[in-house]
């Protein structure tokens, strides 16, 4: 069991090695370097880079030297938190992304609970009574909500709400608490606004999960352990919970890790509608103004975000399955 | 008693003495082709502390049977007709009330107390009988929990020792371990382990050596014989191999596409076999103590679709004693042909 989460940590490692390569790789894209795009920005502002903090940075990013130099000082420089300058918000990325990245993770993981708190039950229900009306149902939304796009339902559900309840369902607070320092009420305020954008986010993912979940169970069901479990008189809800679904959710576990960045990346559009603070659309206006630092930035956190989310699940996948433990121990 | 007025004459030992007493029972799958009569009026007798063996080849219904007489059958299968007659232990291990099964619902709570405590099934595939998640303990000790009234630790030891009746070697080691980690044989054995742990008065076998190479088939046929002889429950033994009948059944009832075709002792099916069906069925394997090297001669004909049962009886297809016009027309029905002998063909009526 060791050696299996040491061989999934080494390949994390290996993973975030890759993605701060990538990330690196974007920021590199635009020609010309860093620091002159920096005096440049600098002189449109109206100020005035000296020569020597020009040298200065130049040494810092280790520019004019061989590129895994400049991935190194780089890489040095991120590890420190410092992950650069903004071009388009002139202001340090750090300063730019702020809360965003753990409101988006906060979003994010808030949308894949909502998915599971739906998709397994339903999931559950659609094989256990398969071709009964429910099951109909289940599947018929399911299908729309694979069907609709997200940010339509977005929309739908802003109009909807500012025409019959007259209130603005959008965003991640009430104004008056956006720009408030962390609160107790804060939080409460961020937790009343959370189901909404998490429904939305959620709903292609629980329409999906539900086939999933569906047929994991199905197999499953199918399989003689069910029938022994039956035989020794306990009661159905217990012989299904215990044994069948308990195997159909292995694969589940093991789905957490991409889920997330699919969700995430699914955001931008529905983040923009709602007005949500996450980083998609950040990152999607930092890709317009080619703004590298930023999004270089943003791509390497999310990527990080997603390791370790795969890392947790892999994980889980222990717990759950101690096949996997018995595995080469 | 509840029992109705039953389709054929019951003998003495019969009306007072059957733990088990399925009359006509017919299980249907209906499906969109058409019905599946997988159980079409099964009738049979089983004693206390005796072994019935049930013979037929293979899909003429002998685990939906098996599983009707638990309550299990798969959905959308269901019984639709039929009586099962169940004679429940008393609680100082006599002979009490019985009840029909048939009656009951599959998921009440008479029915689950029934299930796993008093009749008890271990199966063909002990591979995968097992979840491969829980640990073999766990699920023994869950089946005791369920039943006894025992501490979490009693069931545990109790699980252990039972573990040890069965041949389980270090049963303190193994209690722990997943089924993956087991043979073959001690799946099978832990599988027994967990159906006796109740101490049912009857245990429903249901091709329980057929995944098991020779040697160790005999070890676990050994071991059900031992267990038997310790325990007095009776046994209701799914085989297609007659000599595992032959070894093991006092008694025995032979099926063809869904109905009893003839039940009887075991030295009368052996030596005096009525039905056409048996005798094919007898001539079709090869005998240990044969005296001349014998031919074998396979049953002619193939198994018919379960979709279209031939009308009348349903062997008259491959039937050597056909009479035209009789047998493709009527259905016969089981008589008395000897003591506790009883017969489904023309040619006894
Ligand atoms: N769940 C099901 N749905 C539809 N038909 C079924 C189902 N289970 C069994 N049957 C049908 O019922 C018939 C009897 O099956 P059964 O499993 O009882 O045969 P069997 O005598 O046990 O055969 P074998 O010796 O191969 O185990 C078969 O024709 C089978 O196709
Ligand atoms: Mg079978």
């Amino acid at each position: 069991m060791l050696a299996y989460i040491g061989r999934r940590a080494l390949l994390a490692v290996f993973t975030v090695w890759a993605i701060s390569a990538l990330a690196f790789a974007i920021i590199q894209l635009p020609p010309g370097d860093y620091v002159t795009s920096y005096i440049a920005q600098m002189a449109s502002m109206g100020s005035v880079v000296s020569d020597e903090e020009a040298q200065n940075l130049r040494i810092q990013y280790g520019l004019g030297q061989p590129i895994y130099v400049q991935y190194l000082k780089w890489m040095e420089l991120v590890v420190q938190g410092d992950f650069g300058f903004s071009m388009e918000w002139r202001r340090p990325v750090t300063e730019v992304i702020g809360d965003r990245l753990w409101l988006t993770v906060v979003v994010s993981v808030a949308a894949l609970l909502l998915t599971w708190v739906l998709a397994l039950p339903i999931g559950i229900y659609s094989a256990v009574r398969q071709y009964s009306v429910g099951d109909y149902v289940a599947t018929f939304i399911g299908f729309i909500g694979l069907a609709v796009p997200n940010f339509l339902l977005a929309l739908v559900i802003l109009y909807l709400g500012f025409t019959l309840f007259n209130a603005h369902i959008g965003g991640l607070f009430t104004p008056e608490l956006q720009d408030a320092p962390w609160s107790q009420a804060k939080v409460w305020d961020l937790f009343k606004h959370l189901p909404i954008p998490a429904l939305i986010l959620g709903l292609a993912g629980t329409a999906q999960q539900i086939r999933i979940m569906r047929a994991n169970l199905l197999d499953e069901l199918r399989k003689p352990y069910v029938v022994t479990a039956r035989s020794k008189g306990l009661s159905e809800a217990r012989v299904i919970l215990k044994y069948p679904v308990r195997l159909a959710l292995n694969p589940f576990a093991s789905t957490i890790g991409y889920t997330l960045p699919y969700i995430v990346s699914g955001s931008i559009i529905v983040s923009i509608v709602l007005g949500l603070p996450t980083v998609g659309p950040l990152l999607l206006k930092a890709l317009i103004a080619q703004d590298m630092f930023l999004a270089g930035t943003i791509v390497l956190l999310l990527g990080v975000m997603t390791v370790i989310g795969t890392l947790i699940s892999d994980i889980l996948l222990v717990w759950v399955d101690p096949r996997i433990r018995l595995e080469d121990t | 008693m509840d029992c109705g007025t039953p389709p054929i004459p019951m003998d003495v030992r019969t009306a007072t003495q059957t733990l088990l007493s399925v009359r006509n029972l017919k299980t249907y799958f209906p499906q969109d082709e058409g019905t599946v009569k997988a159980v079409d009026g099964v009738t049979f007798d089983l004693y206390p502390g005796a072994t019935l063996g049930i013979v037929g080849e293979s899909g003429c219904g002998k685990s939906v049977t098996a599983r009707s007489i638990l309550r299990i059958v798969d959905r959308p299968g269901r019984i639709v007709d039929g009586e099962i007659h169940f004679r429940r232990p008393t609680t100082n291990g006599g002979a009490g009330q019985t009840v029909d099964l048939t009656k009951l619902e599959p998921n009440g709570p008479e029915m689950r107390a029934i299930r796993g405590a008093e009749i008890a099934l271990i199966f063909q595939e002990p591979m995968s009988s097992f979840s491969p998640v829980h640990s073999v303990g766990n699920q023994i000790i869950e089946a005791i929990l369920l039943h006894q009234q025992v501490s979490r630790r009693d069931a545990r030891d109790k699980t252990i020792e039972m573990l040890q009746r069965v041949g389980v070697s270090s049963p303190e080691a193994r209690v722990d371990q997943l089924a993956s980690q087991l043979s073959g044989g001690l799946r099978q054995r832990a599988m027994i382990a967990m159906a006796l742990s109740c101490h049912p008065t009857l245990l429903i076998a249901d091709e329980p050596t057929t995944a098991l190479d020779v040697t160790t088939q005999t070890q676990i046929l050994e071991l059900m014989r031992q267990l038997q002889r310790e325990d007095g429950m009776a046994i209701m033994l799914i085989t297609h191999d007659l000599g595992v009948v032959a070894e093991m059944a006092t008694d025995v009832a032979v099926m063809y596409l869904g109905r009893v075709v003839e039940q009887a002792p075991v030295d009368a099916i052996f030596h005096a076999p009525q039905h056409p069906y048996t005798r094919a069925l007898l001539r079709s394997i090869p005998r240990m103590r044969a005296r001349s090297r014998a031919r074998l001669t396979p049953i002619v004909g193939a198994v018919p679709h379960p979709y279209d049962r031939p009308s009348g009886c349903p062997f008259h297809p491959r039937c050597a004693d056909f009479m035209a016009g009789t047998c493709d027309r009527r259905a016969p029905s089981l008589r008395p042909v000897g003591d506790q002998h009883t017969v489904s063909c023309f040619l006894y009526e």
